[in-house]
């Protein structure tokens, strides 16, 4: 099953729960803030349309062929079959072509740091595998299974909030989810498998026609992405990068790389045969040479 | 027409300067980090480092490859005396590339994770391994000098054995990663300019890349011609000379083509920053090099060729500066309201290596058998230099020079 997430905007009120919980969840100074950075998940904006305001969220979009994991050249972000996009800190070497070439812009850095960590949101991956029968070690963190420490983000995590982040991600009928998801009261953040939010999204736009956009935002996007929206205004207003192709971009660059092979073989021997026909014309010259001297000598 | 460049002296304390200033920049960036030794944001996360110290570099350094093969695989021979400087300032050039990525990179400790931590998938890793592995082979291929230098015959002996296939693995190698410089960017359709965006970036890349390779060459034995008074036949650069031209003809043809081909030619009237940008690249890359090498006597002369492959290597610099930086501009611009210029530390770094590369040649050049100088070289060059177009009385001169040595 891969996981996914629905928000529908015409359902959200703007609280921020789940900004708040997003933050809370991964230790974050809490504000309110206009862009995404290395401490800041999601964001959520206030924009004024003619039918009053509305809000648009911006988290990762956790895409299904993501380019962030494609350029990557360690294989830090990874698209995990749960269909999140994790990042594993112990890889990255803090190039940043995952934010160059991100579609949604959504990588963030921690310029400040000298050892600095790229930054976005993960689906709460980690912290959803995260259970109350780990072991700890003497320090009181939290062991995984491996025996190492339990990371969240390339964080190990204290026993004194595992609690915590068990019970955020948690939702009412016990199944773990995305904080955001858990903590958002009206419905409008929902959490599950991606072809059955697909099919709820559609449904909503069939049955309320009127309220929506006809658009499932994320459905077609850079080949689809895990991530999807619902919006009664159009997406080009809410700032959303609505001009993107719906290939998925890893297959540009993945088309010229798979040539490689036929162009290493190719170029080597075509350059083999050049070295060899000119290297041949040289010796035969030289022969040529050697036999017009000894017939000369030989005439003396 | 004489150039009057002042003597070393001079140069010397500009460039202890220049590397002071690179000193402290290198204290800021790894005592304090990414954030305060440059102007790099969220939005910017790359800049003058990746642009020009690597992507721009990288190109730079294309003259070994390029030379390597017309010499030893094609087999024109009368090349031979600018292979070593050619496969010297590559090697350098290659080595200075990763002294500006260890500054670029966030965690630069971690740079071999590149070897256990592979992604088939990333154009990145390819360029990774390509540009590690041909640093390698540009020490094997550059190794005779300092081998001949110390006397190790022995060693010499097995470096010789395996030069061609070396020299075909480096052909090889710098084909993949000078292409895949360009691939880097095929990812990012919708940010960059269309006169930047193409999908035959990698070919583009490659070939521009042999262009200023010839171009860099050119530029360098002139310049170390007027330093230690080491000449190199006027005909050599020359032909040189030509085959850049004709290396440029092709490139901007295809360039044109391709603008026809993707419709962006309406944006070359709308006198936007990126067209003036596209304007300049065209001008010093095809327009100026053209014009001043079919000057009437003048072109021709070792001035002449000079600037020539100076305006081709700075057209060259345009052209990726262009690529990494000006065609994202707008894109930064409408989505983030920032624009990115490299801070005052990047430049630092990037002069400091810039100079770096000119103080490790200048001192190569000085210690170690770099270009030709013992009488039954230049022999040999008598003899091959019937083959040239010019006539004989042309050559009396640097042979005679070459000779003093």
């Amino acid at each position: 099953m891969s996981h996914a997430m629905l928000i529908d905007l015409t359902q959200c009120v703007g609280c921020g729960a789940c900004r708040d919980a997003c933050q809370q969840v991964h230790h974050f100074p809490q504000k309110e803030n206009e862009r995404l950075d290395a401490q800041n998940f999601t964001t959520l904006r206030t924009i004024e349309t003619d039918d009053g305001e509305v809000y648009a969220r911006q988290m990762c979009q956790h895409c299904q062929d993501p380019a962030c994991a494609s350029a990557c050249l360690v294989g830090a972000l990874e698209k995990t079959r749960d269909g999140a996009v994790n990042w594993d800190a112990d890889k990255c070497i803090g190039c940043r072509y995952c934010m160059v070439a991100c579609p949604f812009d959504i990588p963030k850095y921690e310029w400040g740091s000298n050892n600095p960590k790229v930054r976005k949101c993960t689906m709460c991956y980690k912290d959803r595998q995260l259970t109350a029968d780990m072991k700890t070690d003497a320090e009181g963190y939290v062991l995984g299974r491996d025996g190492k420490r339990f990371t969240i983000d390339g964080q190990p995590v204290k026993a004194e909030d595992r609690d915590m982040v068990i019970e955020m991600t948690t939702n009412s009928d016990g199944m773990r989810a995305t904080a955001c998801s858990v903590a958002c009261p009206t419905g409008a953040t929902l959490f599950g498998d991606r072809d059955e939010l697909i099919a709820e999204a559609q449904k909503r736009l069939r049955e309320n026609p009127d309220s929506y956009v006809q658009k499932v935002y994320g459905l077609q996007e850079v080949g689809g992405t895990s991530v999807l929206y619902l919006s009664s205004v159009p997406f080009e207003k809410l700032g959303f990068y609505t001009k993107l192709d719906t290939e998925a971009l890893p297959q540009r660059t993945w088309r010229v790389l798979e040539k490689i092979p036929d162009i290493v073989v190719t170029a080597g021997v075509a350059l083999g045969a050049v070295y060899w026909i000119t290297n041949r014309r040289e010796e035969v010259r030289k022969f040529e040479e050697e036999v017009k001297t000894q017939r000369s000598q030989k005439k003396h | 027409m004489k150039l009057s460049i002042p003597r070393f002296t001079f140069w010397k304390a500009v460039a202890a300067l220049f590397l002071l200033a690179g000193g402290i920049a290198t204290i800021v960036r790894f005592g304090w980090g990414l954030g305060a030794s440059t102007n790099l944001t969220d939005a910017t996360p790359w800049g003058l480092w990746i642009g020009f110290d690597v992507v721009t570099g990288v190109g730079l350094a294309a003259g070994g490859f390029t030379l390597a093969g017309i010499v030893h695989i094609f087999n024109i021979k009368r090349f031979e005396p600018i292979v070593r400087p050619a496969i010297l300032t590559a090697f350098m050039g290659y080595v200075l590339v990763i002294v500006g990525l260890l500054f670029d990179l966030g965690r630069p400790w971690s740079i071999w994770h590149a070897l256990i931590y592979q992604n088939p998938h990333s154009v990145l890793f390819e360029v990774a391994m390509c540009v590690m592995t041909y640093t390698a082979v540009l020490a094997l291929e550059f190794s005779p000098v300092v081998l001949e230098r110390f006397r190790l015959h022995k060693l010499l002996k097995i470096v010789k054995v395996i030069t061609i296939p070396l020299i075909i693995l480096g052909i090889l190698l710098s084909m993949l990663h000078q292409s895949s410089l360009g691939t880097l960017y095929l990812i990012v359709p919708q940010k960059m300019h269309p006169f930047w965006y193409s999908p035959m970036l990698p070919v583009f890349f490659f070939i521009s890349a042999v262009s200023v390779g010839l171009g860099m060459t050119i530029v360098e034995s002139y310049l170390s011609a007027r330093a230690f008074q080491k000449t190199l036949e006027t005909p050599l650069l020359r032909d040189l000379a030509k085959m850049m031209i004709g290396v440029l003809l092709v490139y901007w043809t295809m360039r044109g083509i391709d603008l026809i081909r993707r419709d962006a030619l309406a944006f070359l009237f709308d006198g936007s920053f990126e067209t003036m940008m596209w304007y300049l690249e065209i001008s010093l890359m095809l327009i100026i090099p053209l014009v001043l090498f079919n000057i009437r006597g003048w072109g021709r002369s070792r001035a002449g060729m000079f600037f020539t492959a100076i305006s081709v290597v700075l057209g060259f610099v345009t052209n990726r500066l262009n690529v990494t930086m000006t065609s994202l501009e707008a894109y930064y611009h409408e989505n983030f309201g920032v624009t990115y210029f490299p801070g005052i530390g990047e430049l630092a770094v990037t002069i400091a290596i810039v100079t770096l590369g000119f103080v490790i040649f200048a001192l190569a050049v000085k210690h170690l058998p770099i270009f030709p100088h013992h009488e039954e070289e230049a022999v040999v060059h008598l003899d091959t230099m019937h083959e040239a177009t010019q006539p004989a009385s042309m050559h009396a001169k640097p042979v005679a020079e070459l000779n003093r040595h």
